[in-house]
């Protein structure tokens, strides 16, 4: 029986849906409208872009406006969106390789102006839908189908980017921490500008498989095990934190949103 | 009345075009010679509470002015060569997802970067075929500063009334040359907006199309909550892989503007009734080619021109009915023979098809159309 939550906010006719079992998305996607059913907006005013990729199919079983665009562009088009019609909430939903490769132009710009948009990126450290390739998230060393030797890149830390960016608000959770991860996002949708969520998901089928991380329950358990909260962190000697990863609010700042600023050249023009 | 003459640019034309046909929102990345109408667009929208945005490149720019369109807002983009190569995986967005958006493209020399500051008529194929996949496009093409301004109207009313990205394939020299213009009575010009959706909101079915094969366009915040994605989508906008859903959906997207061609299709012909050669050209060089016809002419030569103003679809019924009549038609255009291809298709050896090209980022001249004649005659 789906839960009152799904039935409220899922096209339900529409499920199930396409991912494999155990696949974090899943969890992603429930806590996102968790999250907006707790910001008490007009239901029809909200409107959910996505890319491509197995995160980004999340769109097609949300019950809003919703937009599944092209590989990387999601932002691009919701940056089209919420110009041109502010009253809206827009919700980029994308996949560490649609956000950070092919996408990444766009999601450095869309921080740097400060666009009232609230990204959340399903990080699962490969690229899924095409079949487990190495993305700019796999770790150093760990193997996707294109990586058969070890990924020599160096991965990005996608809060740091977009927080040096210029987005106003960053934080990230992960599909284990789902209560911690809806308030994130919760907040991320508050804030007045680009909000940025990474939620570390995972994907058993082809990172887990090929780096032999176990299955899901064990890739969870992961989460768990190595996810240290942003306040214990500050308080812990950097050696401690070593293959420890960071969760929580990153960045929180109130800066000139750009649809306002767009709004004031117009109301401006009127006045002189 | 008169209207007042006004000196004007082609790029200008386009913008003010634009912005009569209801243009309110405009997202470009600059690029020679197109960066004109992005300054201007950047100066006239806020004045009439329209939003211009410069994105950081031209996917963005195409993806910004699609989302713009869901929204209900006449959206425009404008760029050259390598910018319209960026923006072609968009355009295939628009075009399966059915989203009205106009973009122009001014052509300069290429491939690549090629000649910035040149004029071209290099992208004649690629504004039909750019993108990957089947898929229905229309394509105008002015002649001179007015009717860049006409044309551009009527790419809002074509991608309007179709649901369809529709190009403005400018060159370098329509683009920047300066004419005096009249503007028509602004009253009088027709301007069409989008079918809406007539039903409920819970019986609406976004791609489901009405007799004339267009369907009705919700916008994003009305309350419809509809889906809309670049993948093969059934009549809700869900994807699907039934291969009936499929065909369904390409053919039908095809035959929107097959189907309507002769309510999109317009040229122009000058002394075709007598003709014994035509000259057959777009853009730019139908100037060039009016001026061979008049020296021609004078001679006693029975020169005749004709214009596609529509590059896509092309004018073909007129071009076969003309090709039984002639003893040549002369394709003069400023790349390698693409137009020629198309013209040797629906000519189908019933005339003689000479060509006149020139890819050296100058303009062809009435000197060299009239030598080419000589050589037909
Ligand atoms: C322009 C383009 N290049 C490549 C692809 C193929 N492609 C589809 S999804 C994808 C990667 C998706 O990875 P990610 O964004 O991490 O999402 P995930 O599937 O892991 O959730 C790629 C490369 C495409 N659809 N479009
Ligand atoms: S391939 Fe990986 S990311 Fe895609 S649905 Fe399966 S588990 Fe999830």
């Amino acid at each position: 029986m789906p839960s009152a939550i799904v039935n409220e906010y899922f096209r339900t006719k529409k499920l199930p849906q396409i991912w494999c079992p155990g696949c974090g998305h899943g969890i992603i996607t429930r806590a996102i409208t968790v999250a907006l059913d707790k910001s008490n907006l007009n239901r029809d005013k909200i409107c959910i872009v996505s890319g491509i990729g197995c995160s980004s199919r999340a769109t097609g079983y949300l019950d809003f406006d919703t937009l599944h665009t092209t590989h990387g562009r999601a932002i691009a088009f919701a940056t089209g969106i919420k110009l041109a019609k502010p009253e809206l909430t827009v919700i980029v939903i994308t996949g560490d390789g649609d956000c950070t490769a092919i996408g990444g132009n766009h999601l450095i710009h869309a921080c740097r102006r400060n666009i009232d948009i609230t990204a959340i990126v399903f990080n699962n450290n490969i690229y899924g839908m095409t079949g487990g390739q190495y993305s700019p998230t796999t770790p150093k060393y760990d193997k996707g189908t294109t990586a058969p030797y070890g990924n020599i890149d160096k991965s990005f830390d996608i809060p740091g980017l977009a927080a040096a960016a210029g987005a106003t608000y960053v934080a990230r959770a992960t599909a284990y921490h789902a209560n911690l991860l809806i308030s994130l996002i919760q907040k991320g949708i508050n804030n007045k500008g680009f909000s940025l969520i990474e939620a570390i998901s995972d994907c058993p089928t082809y990172y887990g498989r090929k780096n032999k991380k176990g299955d899901a329950v064990d890739m969870l358990e992961w989460q768990k095990k190595y996810a240290i909260n942003v306040t214990a962190a500050s308080k812990m000697p950097p050696e401690s934190l070593k293959g420890k990863f960071i969760i929580g609010e990153f960045k929180n700042t109130t800066e000139p949103e750009y649809t306002d600023e767009y709004q004031k050249i117009i109301d401006n023009i009127g006045k002189e | 009345m008169k209207n007042k003459e006004l000196l004007m640019q082609g790029n200008e034309a386009c913008v003010e075009g634009a912005l009569v046909a209801g243009m309110r929102f405009f997202a470009g990345y600059p690029i020679t010679p197109s960066t004109e109408i992005a300054e201007l667009s950047s100066e006239k929208l806020p004045l009439v509470g329209g939003k211009f945005i410069q994105m950081e490149d031209e996917i963005a720019s195409m993806a910004a002015t699609i989302g713009a369109s869901l929204t209900g807002l006449k959206s425009m983009t404008a760029t050259s060569g390598p910018g319209f190569s960026l923006k072609q995986e968009n355009i295939g967005y628009a075009a399966i997802a059915e989203v009205p958006c106009v973009i122009v493209d001014v052509q300069r020399g290429g491939p690549s970067t090629g000649l910035p500051t040149s004029p071209s008529q290099g992208d004649i194929m690629q504004s039909k075929w750019g993108t990957h996949g089947d898929h229905p496009i229309i394509v105008v093409a002015p002649a001179s500063v007015r009717e860049t301004f006409d044309l551009t109207i009527k790419a809002f009313n074509f991608s309007e009334t179709y649901r369809t990205p529709v190009i403005i394939l400018l060159d370098e020299v329509i683009g920047h040359m300066r004419e005096k213009i009249e503007l028509p009575d602004i009253s009088k010009i027709d301007i069409v907006n989008r079918k809406k959706p007539l039903v409920n909101k819970e019986d609406y079915l976004p791609f489901k199309a009405d007799e004339d094969l267009v369907p009705p366009m919700a916008d994003y915040g009305e309350g419809y909550r509809f889906h809309v994605t670049g993948l093969v989508h059934d009549e809700t906008g869900f994807p699907s892989n039934n291969p009936d859903v499929s065909d369904k959906l390409i053919r039908r997207l095809d035959a929107k503007i097959e189907k309507n061609k002769d309510k999109i299709v317009e040229w122009e012909e000058k002394n075709t009734n007598d003709a014994e050669i035509i000259i057959l050209s777009i853009g730019c060089v139908s100037r060039a080619s009016n001026a061979a016809m008049k020296i021609m002419r004078n001679k006693g030569i029975k020169v005749g021109t004709f214009r596609p103003i529509t590059v896509w679809p092309f004018p073909e019924k007129r071009l076969e009915e003309l090709s039984q009549k002639v003893k040549a038609i002369i394709v003069a255009e400023m790349n390698l023979g693409q137009m020629a291809l198309e013209v040797e298709r629906i000519s189908k050896c019933m005339t003689r098809i000479e060509k006149v090209n020139k890819v050296n980022g100058e303009i062809i001249t009435p000197d060299e159309i009239i030598a080419k004649i000589k050589e037909v005659l």
